[in-house]
């Protein structure tokens, strides 16, 4: 097998500080030009667009940016972004801890089937998140001519648009706190049960101190999505000025108007929101060590 | 004691018993609210679609607009999808075996398309590649034009699915283990060798779910593609918005074929990333 | 193909792994690298792999200064503990592998690599199993298929890095038997590092007993066990007491007792005194012998093993008697060791080197 061809290196024999390529390692010529790639594809595709939101709104100065932000409209977009998070995240909350506790704690048949049931949501078009909601309480539907003979008006109105965001943003908190569950088993709370405690108790006492950077993880996720959300709730908005316009509505509505840099004022607040929860998330993951996860 | 005692052991129950307390409240109310939110409405479409009678929904199916609105974002989110899988494994890699300045940042920063609105994204990125944006502007003298055109749409899938290839692909990277490549260089393997033949290979079934994700994403994407494709029928028209716009013209039959249609596309996703994880556990021993 | 390591160091970041460590190997020897863990025995096993780089020193395979080379390029048949088979390669490809990677004009035509690959199953005894992937193997299985991979490429040297470590007793007991009749078959100089003193003294032809990154004795089996070099050598390899003694006019003291054995050239002073408990004869009354108060006894296989208290600070030793000799604790025995060694005072020694 020794082959002759390489026998000269015999030379290097008495230096053996020759440099030495570990095998689990590229070049230094393939690493840079990997991360090059890697760096010039990111800047064009997430960096500049980023840039490109502030770049926008600051075109013709902060105090135009500022007007069109402090604007009527913009204002009402605002209000009603908060009060659809305010609804949507809480009720998503409270069927995440649910479900996480009824899927992690207990076993019993069907339990994969029924997460994928609840990652459903994520598979699924937000258009057609808005278009169930209009088959079920639209005209020719069954419900929807009852609730409003009651004087509930759900499509075109604030409820649609909650129900959508409620849709779109379902398995956040559920999916965050499954896994984080299944991991810690029932150890703990079955020690609190033997020691006394009751379900409250072991909950509040136990189980949430275990879970508390999860489920905040889950929130800001969660919370970022039903803020931005945009297709289901246009399905269902009817756009109705300073009534059923979120914020990413309202700069939709800002772009097709040719008011651009309103728009992007709107958008940089929205950009702003994507940055502190990227901020945030970091942090976290720094703080409890969680994984990447792929199914945002 | 004695009632916990007397239960038989060898009969099978649907639910193991527990000493931990709530499961009928807490599964009671899962699948109370999973039902009215999700099932119920997403059975009313399946409901809605079959009341229509299979020539109508032949009918509404066959529309050549609608096809050619499927076929866009059919090869649009395809092509989509395989950049990413090229552009993702490069960036997975480079942040799991690399140090480099920035590499905190440009993690952090993978996630962006999550976080941020896609309407914000979709403005940001017309802007950018309009005739005259910051990209745009060096095409449109060879009379290339990328906003208002499919490929418009691919870029704006492009954003929207790179974290799930990174993601997906990142933690199986993470857990490749060094004996593997050094067993592959003891054999005589180059590094390219090693590279090609074992660590891409042992990272196939991960590829295939994030492509599967980021290819489902896409298919149903719609704020991000609304502003850049121009939605010129026949052309740059996705099928999400092809919804929408039967919804406004309030014709709501035509609307839920497509829902139909694009809900069955979601569940032959949804189905391929369940195979592909089965298949790989049972012969690799690992998932995606 | 002989092996030759020349004054070998490294040090990772400034930490000491192999200090000038020396090993000559003949061809188609059977080696051991035995030490406990952080002894440097599989640092240097990578460093003949070229896994890794000294820090300083030469490695020759044959006449050949392999020091420069690459892994690639150094031909070595490499076995890892955790077996690291691709998961995702049919054994048969997993086999092949080696040969596949070859540039063009080395590689054999496909049908050949995987005859070889179904030729070498067979060597391990694994036939039928070649479309099986690595998953739906056993531990032992995977170990085997490793061996056989590492064979593919006809090595120069077979090196194998703790290769059951990860496998349980009855199955490492077969391997180990196995790993035997392959290499009197094969005729690979192959050196394994090894934890474990039963499976380095039963399967090789000479041991090489390290312990902070040194080595500390090379020799046979015999030679390890009946005449070690060292302190630490009498106590990593099978049972040994010892005992604080003094060397005085040629005599060995315990304290103000004479123990009745000849110094020989030992040099006066403090010296320890160490001998295995199962070589040893009682005696009935003491002229010259070491005596102590049993503390505790025990049965272990065939004997009693029993632990004394010695002289005035009550040393603990044990010793071995017939199983039937029941003795009470408290009661006192005489015995003086068959063969035994005596070494200058650990405590110095190790003073001496650690870091």
């Amino acid at each position: 097998m020794a082959d002759s061809s390489l026998a000269l290196q015999g030379s290097f024999a008495a230096t053996p500080q020759t440099p030495f390529r570990d095998p689990t390692a590229e070049s230094p010529v393939a690493k840079w030009t990997l991360i090059s790639i890697a760096i010039a594809f990111l800047a064009l595709i997430l960096f500049m667009p980023l840039v490109a939101v502030f770049s926008e709104a600051l075109r013709r100065g902060w105090q135009v940016a500022l007007a069109s932000i402090v604007e009527a409209d913009a204002v009402a977009a605002m209000q009603l972004t908060l009060i659809v998070a305010v609804i949507a995240v809480p009720l998503n909350l409270v069927f995440g801890v649910a479900a996480a506790w009824s899927i992690a704690k207990f076993e019993f048949k069907g339990k994969a089937f029924l997460i994928t049931l609840i990652d459903l949501p994520f598979s699924v078009s937000p258009v057609i998140a808005g278009l169930v909601y209009i088959l079920l309480f639209g005209a020719g539907s069954y419900l929807g001519p009852v609730l409003n003979s009651w004087g509930l008006q759900i499509l075109f109105a604030v409820p649609g648009v909650v129900l959508a965001t409620i849709f779109v943003t379902f398995p956040f908190i559920a999916r965050e706190l499954i896994p984080l569950m299944q991991d810690q088993g029932t150890g703990d709370e079955e020690a609190a049960i033997s020691l006394g405690a009751n379900g409250w108790q072991t909950f509040w006492n136990v189980t949430l101190p275990n879970i508390k950077w999860g489920l905040l993880y889950g929130v800001l996720l969660c919370n970022a999505r039903a803020m931005g959300e945009f297709g289901a709730v246009s399905v269902v908005s009817g756009r109705l000025r300073g009534e059923t316009i979120t914020m990413p509505l309202q700069v939709e509505i800002l772009y097709n108007e040719y008011n651009f840099v309103a728009a992007f004022a709107v958008a940089s607040l929205l950009a702003l929101l994507a940055l502190v929860t990227l901020v945030l998330k970091t942090v976290l993951e720094r703080v409890y060590g969680r994984d990447h996860g792929a199914r945002h | 004691m004695s009632a916990i005692l007397a239960v038989p052991a060898s009969r099978r129950q649907w639910k193991q018993p527990s000493v931990i307390p709530g499961f009928g409240l807490t599964f009671g109310f899962t699948i109370f609210y999973l039902s009215l939110l999700i099932l119920i409405p997403l059975a009313g479409l399946g409901w809605r679609s079959a009341a229509l009678g299979w020539s109508e929904f032949w009918r509404l199916a066959s529309d050549p607009r609608l096809i050619a609105a499927l076929k866009t974002s059919f090869w649009t989110s395809f092509f989509a999808a395989s950049v990413n899988v090229v552009f993702g494994v490069i960036v997975a890699w480079v942040l799991v075996r690399y140090r480099f300045p920035g590499r905190r940042l440009i993690d952090a920063a993978v996630d962006l398309p999550f976080a941020l609105p896609t309407a914000v994204a979709g403005i940001a990125l017309t802007a950018i590649y309009a005739p005259n944006g910051w990209i745009g502007q060096f095409f449109q003298p060879y009379g290339i034009r990328i906003a208002y055109t499919p490929i418009g749409i691919v870029i704006a899938l492009i954003f929207i699915g790179l974290p799930f290839v990174v993601r997906t692909v990142q933690p199986v990277m993470e857990e490749i283990s060094r004996e593997v490549e050094e067993a592959a260089a003891s054999l005589g393997a180059n590094r390219f060798q090693t590279l090609w033949r074992v660590i891409l290979p042992g990272l196939a079934p991960a590829i295939l779910t994030g492509f599967s994700l980021a290819f489902g994403r896409a298919v149903g994407e719609y704020g991000s593609v609304l502003f850049i494709a121009g939605n010129i029928p026949f052309v740059s028209e996705i099928a999400p918005l092809l919804i929408a716009i039967r919804l406004e013209e309030f014709n709501y039959p035509a609307a839920t074929a497509i829902g139909a249609i694009m809900l069955i596309l979601a569940f032959v996703v949804l189905l391929t990333i369940n195979l592909i994880q089965a298949w790989s556990r049972r012969r690799y021993g690992y998932g995606g | 193909m002989d092996l030759r390591v020349n004054s070998i160091d490294k040090s990772f970041s400034g930490v000491a792994a192999l200090d000038n460590v020396s090993l000559d190997i003949h061809s188609g020897e059977l080696i051991a690298l035995l030490g406990p863990s952080g002894s440097g025995k599989t640092t240097l096993l990578r460093l003949i792999a070229g896994l890794d780089f000294p820090t300083g020193g030469a490695i020759h395979f044959g006449n050949e200064d392999a020091s420069a080379k690459s892994v690639q390029e150094r031909n070595v048949g490499f076995v890892f503990q955790h077996y690291a088979l691709f998961r995702h390669m049919t054994v048969a490809d997993n086999i092949g592998f080696g040969l596949k990677v070859r540039p063009a004009a080395t590689r054999p035509p496909k049908t050949e690599i995987r005859r070889r690959a179904l030729e070498l199953l067979d060597l391990v005894q694994l036939s039928g199993l070649e479309n099986r992937y690595p998953n739906q193997l056993s531990g032992g299985q995977r170990q085997r298929v490793a061996l056989a991979r590492a064979l593919a490429i006809e090595p120069r040297v077979l090196l194998l890095d703790e290769p059951f470590g990860a496998l349980d007793a009855q199955v490492r007991r077969d391997l180990r038997r196995w790993l035997r009749e392959i290499h009197d078959r094969t005729g690979h100089t192959t050196v394994f590092v090894t934890h474990d003193q039963e499976e380095a003294l039963e399967l090789a032809d000479r041991v090489v007993v390290m312990s902070k990154g040194r080595i500390e004795q090379v020799g046979s089996a015999d030679d390890i066990y009946d005449t070690p070099n060292s302190p630490f050598v009498y106590g990593f390899i099978g049972e040994s007491s010892r005992l604080p003694v003094r060397v005085e006019d040629g005599q060995i003291w315990l304290e103000d007792r004479l123990l009745g054995l000849e110094a020989g050239h030992a040099p006066a002073g403090p010296a320890q005194l160490f001998f295995r408990p199962h070589d040893i004869e009682e005696l009935e009354g003491c002229g010259g012998c070491i005596a102590g108060t049993v503390t505790t006894s025990r049965r272990v296989e065939a004997k009693r093993r029993v632990e004394l208290a010695v002289g005035g600070p009550g040393h603990r030793i044990e010793i071995e008697v017939p199983a039937e000799r029941s003795i009470p604790d408290g009661g006192r025995i005489a015995f003086r060791p068959n063969s035994w060694k005596l070494f200058r005072p650990i405590e110095a020694r190790i003073g001496a080197k650690l870091p």
